[in-house]
């Protein structure tokens, strides 16, 4: 790692950028040092690698230095790397992070892959060695065009120069995104100090705010995404919101459940209802916010929590204790049957198919045998034949 | 009496009108905020962990409604919950072959092929937020931490520490024995073996009695190249 020196990142004319990839760790040899989370750029001259938090923080090392490379394959809970074998330093080079080193190579490490584009146009730039016929130095002056003021583009050199200025025009996008972000959670903090001192207002005079306040305050909450600070719950319950989502829900799922057998996992209901809007998603809360309120608006449909605390929305006229007797009457025709085995013979869901036998059990219908070769059901005998 | 009830109800009233008004004014901010840069949200990763983690300091939770500002405005919300129906639906595909339990890499990787070519760039933070999100739906999303990384859990099977630390114990090979439990864990062997046997039994690992030594307990959620019908191991 001593063979690397800090640079501005900017590349040199007659310099151009080959590939890029995000979410690269530098290693030194076997160690692992500071730079841990990075952008690695390949240009015909240089590797470069930049520091995605702090873009300041930026080495390169030049091609020619490059012995040889080798690719690692990916393994159990490690990512794919490239492994480049570097000549000494040589004595004129400018400064880097490290004086001294006692490996000779350095690790890149993929963890966002791209690791194959990047070896095979690594290994290509080493080939080529096209850094011998582009000559690089000091940024040229640069002629400017008299009438219009711009800058002249020739060939090679102007696409560099505009990518260069592409790159540069987005890193002041992106940090002019920074500041105004951190000026915009300035004003969200002022909403929540705010919303935490009504609260508090609340807890005193309890029982003196009305109804209608109640809803107005959670419905604030909600836009702002803070979480309700009297109750602790989330804001959720209880909007005008949930309470129509809850309404459109019941119209929606109707249809779906009847093909279902009567019954859906929270989950199944999530992706149907999200994958049909396409835009203006539910939150996973709004869900499950809204069918809380599904039963006290009277609706068709309910939600029912099992033990496992796996949640399914069933239609009212859905009846799960009656759908028990009919599985027992499947389980006893078979002998015994595995929740897997049950889900494919009835058409479900193994994650539904589990609950039905699992509340049957609960019911003292079905009996289980537990063996690593899975859960089993059996017919209770010992209810049955007493 | 009836007075000091007025009063109360005046300053609730009060502050409530005046949350009212700041809220439009904070509207007004987050969507010049929005027409500047709710691409650079689409976009960049980076962008949306800056933005995350400045949330989460100041007790503001962007994903928590569709309705709420962050999500009308700046579209995170379909960002993420998106995402959310493609986490399940990748771990929904996988399960009968790694028992609800997928590396965070491999659940990566596999929405990414699902996304297509020309979609956005997702990071494992970005899934990270969204499974933590898909938790409340009651499908046992977890999350583990193993190794360098985390495992995904998307079954409703009870995980207890001792269950976890296996996990972490066999994450380096892929799989791990009762020998080896005994030895880095300090276990007797009948505890060791109650773990093994309840993660056999929830399908997420696979026992080899045909290893040399003793019985090896290997994790399929821990060696995703080795199956051939997904292809493309990089």
């Amino acid at each position: 790692m001593d063979r690397f020196s800090w640079t501005t990142g900017l590349l040199d004319m007659g310099e151009t950028l080959v590939v890029q990839q995000r979410g690269v760790r530098l290693s030194d040899g076997e160690e692992k040092v500071k730079f841990d989370s990075g952008v690695l750029l390949l240009s015909t001259h240089r590797l470069i690698w930049r520091d995605q938090k702090n873009h300041e923080c930026c080495i390169a090392v030049p091609l020619s230095q490059i012995v040889f490379i080798e690719e690692q394959a990916a393994g159990i809970g490690k990512s794919a790397k490239i492994v480049v074998h570097l000549h000494p330093a040589p004595s004129n080079k400018e400064p880097g992070p490290f004086q001294s080193s006692k490996y000779s190579y350095v690790k890149f490490s993929f963890k966002e892959h791209g690791q194959i584009e990047f070896y095979r146009r690594l290994s290509e730039e080493i080939t080529q060695r096209r850094w011998e016929s582009l000559p690089t130095g000091q940024a040229m002056q640069v002629n400017r065009d008299s009438q219009a003021g711009r800058i002249r583009a020739v060939g090679i050199v102007g696409i560099e120069r505009k990518l260069e200025e592409k790159r540069k025009e987005t890193d002041k996008n992106i940090s002019e995104a920074f500041e105004d972000l951190s000026k915009l959670m300035e004003k969200a903090k002022e909403m929540v100090e705010l919303s935490k001192s009504i609260a508090n207002k609340i807890k005193e005079k309890q029982g003196d705010i009305t109804e209608d306040e109640t809803i107005r305050f959670k419905s604030y909450l909600l836009s702002m995404g803070i979480a309700n600070p009297v109750t602790r719950e989330t804001y959720g319950s209880g909007t005008q919101y949930h309470m129509q989502l809850a309404k459109q829900l019941a119209g929606i799922l109707q249809t779906p459940l009847e093909e279902r057998g009567g019954i859906m996992s929270l989950t199944e209901v999530y992706c149907l209802v999200n994958r049909a809007r396409g835009l203006e998603l539910l939150s996973p809360e709004d869900l499950v916010n809204a069918c809380k309120m599904l039963e006290s608006l009277k609706l068709p449909l309910r939600l029912r929590i099992f033990d496992s605390g796996v949640m399914v929305i069933e239609l009212q006229s859905h009846n799960e204790e009656e759908m028990v007797a009919a599985a027992l009457e499947t389980v006893s025709e078979k002998g015994s049957l595995t929740a897997d085995e049950f889900a494919k013979l009835v058409g479900m869901s193994v994650l539904l198919a589990k609950e039905r036998l699992l509340l049957a059990e609960k019911m003292g219908h079905l009996c289980r045998d537990d063996s690593v070769e899975g859960l089993r059901f059996y017919p209770n005998l010992f209810l049955t034949q007493s | 009496q009836a007075k000091y009830k007025e009063r109360g109800t005046v300053l609730a009233e009060d502050q409530l009108a005046q949350m009212s008004k700041q809220l439009e004014t904070f509207r007004t901010h987050l969507e010049a905020f929005a027409s500047k840069h709710k691409q650079e949200i689409r976009k960049s990763p980076e962008f949306r962990l800056q933005f995350q983690d400045m949330c989460a300091t100041i007790g503001v939770d962007p994903l928590a409604s569709g309705k709420g500002f962050w999500a009308e405005m700046l579209g995170v919300g379909d960002f993420y919950y998106e995402l959310g129906v493609q986490i399940i639906e990748v771990c929904l595909a996988l399960k009968h072959r790694n028992g609800g339990l997928i590396t965070l890499e491999e659940l990566q990787q596999q929405v990414l092929k699902g996304r297509g070519k020309f979609a956005q760039d997702v990071s494992q933070d970005d899934l990270l937020r969204a499974i933590k999100k898909l938790k409340v739906l009651g499908n046992g999303f977890g999350i583990i931490p193993v190794g360098g990384t985390f495992l995904v859990q998307s079954v409703p099977a009870e995980l207890n520490m001792d269950h976890t630390v296996v996990l972490q114990l066999a994450e380096k090979k892929g799989f791990v024995t009762v020998s080896e439990i005994r030895g880095s864990l300090k276990w007797e062997t009948e505890r060791a073996k109650q773990v093994l046997d309840h993660l056999l039994k929830e399908g997420m690992a696979w026992l080899d009695l045909q290893a040399p030594a003793e019985p090896q307990f290997w994790f399929p959620a821990l060696f995703p190249e080795l199956h051939g019908q997904d292809g493309n191991p990089e």
